[in-house]
């Protein structure tokens, strides 16, 4: 039953080659955009605004890493914030037994976000539907209370990281900018390793398995190893930014994988449009600015969040990508 | 929330030198209080793992803003004991309270996201789990309430080897038993019952054999938002009411009918018991078990990581040998 209604609420990805031009000129646009802000004064005091973009860029590359396997893949992973968690917990534990080698530390995220997607990812990719989100979050959970358990590591609180990573022995993690433009680099290169497989023979077979799994088995693909590929690319996506956050917040604490976190990467990635090219993007770069905007306004700014959510849910189909394509009247495609 | 229920519980501490030492009465007393314990959270997890099976059996709606429901309850005890200073009387008007809260969210969101896909259901009730939890830190204040446990349920009994165990948690086992009775009652027994069973299976069938659908909806789900909201009074007197006190109760509650069988009462029942018992003892004893094996330090430290897995390990190793759960209603795909 989920299976029909999932692919119902898609986004098309079979667009035309005129239309792909401009959705790379959408991208190249947004990229642009954000290589520039740290020469836009007028948007406030640098050590203010750099954080909240380079933020808004790691949760970007986690909601990236999400609609590969949401809006492509059908998979409605509630846990994806795990990763994020994995990722930032490998990071600052590594840090603070005095391993402040990026290049020593990536490696070991990439390791184990692609073990634990892989082990979780048997066991979930068995089960389909609303079993599927739900395992998904109990999975989540479970690396929550794992995290939370650490008592060497800050436990319940959290880590503070005293010293940060070092890349090619610079010091540009620790550098507001410097970290800005590595979170791009590594950004772009997310989105683009997300376009390749999308295109890719890999990326059409976990599609059309989202759009009937047994007729995909039965032309002799293995959904099950496909999918399973896909977790574990995703995450490991997702652990790279939860690096990241770890270098950005100099802190490391269990509620970076609370389930109200992947809650927020799947509104996210249903914000800016699943399965599509920029969808995720501007996604979630709304998503952060409108968090930012709603908590100026006021302390209480969940009071308004929590039903524009519902609002949006209820009345807007495609989400931003689609609201952008029907606004200018097909003249842009996201 | 979970540690919350354990630490409540007061006896970790105390097991931990009893139970591998020599005395083996007070062991076997240690013992019985943490399975009285876990089946008291096995309960709790009952209550609001019925409603949330039911809901998803008949409806085909994954309701993540269930937890709330429990937490409102919750508030609303606190509230109405407030107003009226009697346990019982707290209790009627926040079960009332909680029906008139869960059919509004009903006629206002969730009827309109019967017709979508989950995604969209998970999301809006996701939404509505955002505002709730904010209300009631506007209402009542970020800070821990708590009520008195009424006066004709205080009070200990001598449990053996000398050990006292509250009344009011008995009479939750005993509450959350009587209303499992009633429960499966009427889902085997009565006409209601016929049709939630007969929803769970082929809803577009019984909406072709002239049964209103809707109606049948609101039912289901108004009874359900009540049985939270009684698990949320309940757990008032023992547990400290506080914002966001579902949220994370909710994702066992979603383990439980996960292993049970989304749909099946009986599946919920049974698992609710079983994941209540494994948490409970599995934290107890968890420390006291690896010491066996590997030094003492370590196992401290490893101990409590290992415990807070448990379920979902549990619930891994059932899901790998039978995908949909012990007691599928076959249903849920």
């Amino acid at each position: 039953m989920s299976e029909a209604a999932i692919s119902g609420s898609a986004g098309g990805p079979s667009a035309p080659p005129a239309s792909l031009v401009q959705a790379h000129l959408v991208s190249a646009t947004i990229f642009l955009t954000l290589a520039a802000v740290p020469l836009m004064g007028f948007l406030g005091p640098e050590g203010f605004i750099l954080p909240l973009v380079t933020r808004m860029m790691i949760l970007a590359l986690a909601a990236i890493a999400l609609d590969f396997i949401l809006g492509f893949g059908g998979l409605i992973s509630f846990g994806h914030a795990a990763f994020i968690g994995i990722g930032a917990y490998v990071a600052g534990i590594m840090i603070t037994e005095g391993q402040t080698d990026a290049l020593a530390i990536l490696p070991v995220v990439l390791a184990v976000s692609a073990l634990f997607a892989l082990v979780t990812g048997i066991i979930c990719l068995r089960t389909s539907g609303v079993y599927f989100i739900m395992i998904t979050l109990a999975f989540g959970q479970m690396a929550f209370f794992a995290a939370s358990s650490l008592a060497a590591y800050g436990g319940d609180d959290g880590l503070t990281l005293w010293d940060s990573a070092s890349l090619f022995g610079t010091g540009w993690l620790a550098d507001d900018r410097g970290l800005f433009y590595v979170t791009l680099a590594v950004l772009i290169a997310g989105f683009a390793l997300v376009q390749v497989l999308v295109g890719s023979r890999f990326g059409r077979v976990l599609r059309a398995a989202k759009e009937n799994d047994r007729r995909t088995a039965s032309l002799g693909f293995d959904v099950f190893r496909i999918r399973l590929a896909a977790y574990v690319i995703a995450g490991m996506v997702a652990g790279v930014a939860g690096f990241l956050l770890a270098c950005q917040s100099e802190f490391v604490s269990p509620a970076a994988m609370a389930w109200q976190r992947s809650g927020e990467l799947i509104f996210m990635v249903v914000l800016g449009g699943m399965g599509t090219r920029n969808g995720a993007l501007i996604g979630a770069i709304a998503f952060v600015a409108l968090e930012h905007f709603l908590s100026d306004l006021t302390h209480d700014w969940k009071l308004i969040f929590g039903p524009l959510l519902v609002v949006i849910v209820l009345f807007s189909r495609g989400g931003l990508a689609a609201a952008l394509v029907r606004l200018t009247k097909g003249a842009v495609r996201v | 929330m979970q540690d919350d229920l354990v630490r409540s519980s007061g006896r970790r501490e105390t097991i931990a030198p009893a139970f591998f030492g020599c005395d083996r009465a007070v062991s076997t007393t240690l013992i019985l209080v943490q399975i009285l314990n876990g089946l008291q959270l096995g309960i709790l997890l009952f209550l609001i793992a019925a409603g949330l099976t039911l809901v998803f059996g008949v409806m085909g709606f994954i309701n993540l803003a269930h937890g709330v429901q429990y937490m409102v309850g919750a508030y609303f005890a606190v509230a109405f004991y407030g107003l009226t200073g009697n346990f019982l009387a707290a209790m009627v008007l926040a079960l009332a309270s909680a029906l008139v809260l869960g059919l509004l969210l009903e006629f206002l969101v969730f009827r309109h996201l019967y017709d979508r896909d989950h995604l969209d259901q998970v999301l809006a009730t996701f939404g509505i789990i955002l505002f709730l939890n904010q209300a009631t830190i506007v209402i009542w204040g970020p800070a821990p309430l708590i009520i008195p446990t009424p006066d004709f349920l205080s009070g200990s009994i001598p449990l053996t080897g000398g050990l006292l165990y509250p009344v009011y948690r008995l009479a939750i086992i005993g509450a959350g038993l009587a209303v499992a009775a009633l429960l499966w009652f009427i889902v085997t027994r009565t006409r209601l019952g016929m049709l939630v069973r007969a929803g769970a299976t082929n809803p577009d069938m019984v909406s072709a054999l002239g049964v209103d659908v809707r109606r049948l909806f609101m039912l289901v789900f108004g009874f359900g938002a009540m049985l939270a909201g009684f698990a949320g009074v309940l757990s008032a007197p023992i547990f400290s009411v506080e914002p966001g006190m579902g949220d994370n109760l909710l994702i066992v509650a979603f383990v439980v009918i996960i292993v049970g069988g989304i749909g099946s009462i009986r599946g919920s029942f049974i698992a609710a018991l079983l994941i209540g018992l494994v948490d409970t003892l599995g934290r107890s004893l968890a420390t006291d078990i690896l010491k066996l094996f590997i030094d003492a330090s370590s196992a401290n430290q490893i101990g409590p990581a290992i415990a807070s897995m448990l379920i979902y390990v549990l619930m891994a190793a059932i899901l790998f040998f039978r995908p949909t759960g012990l007691f599928s209603v076959g249903r849920a795909t």
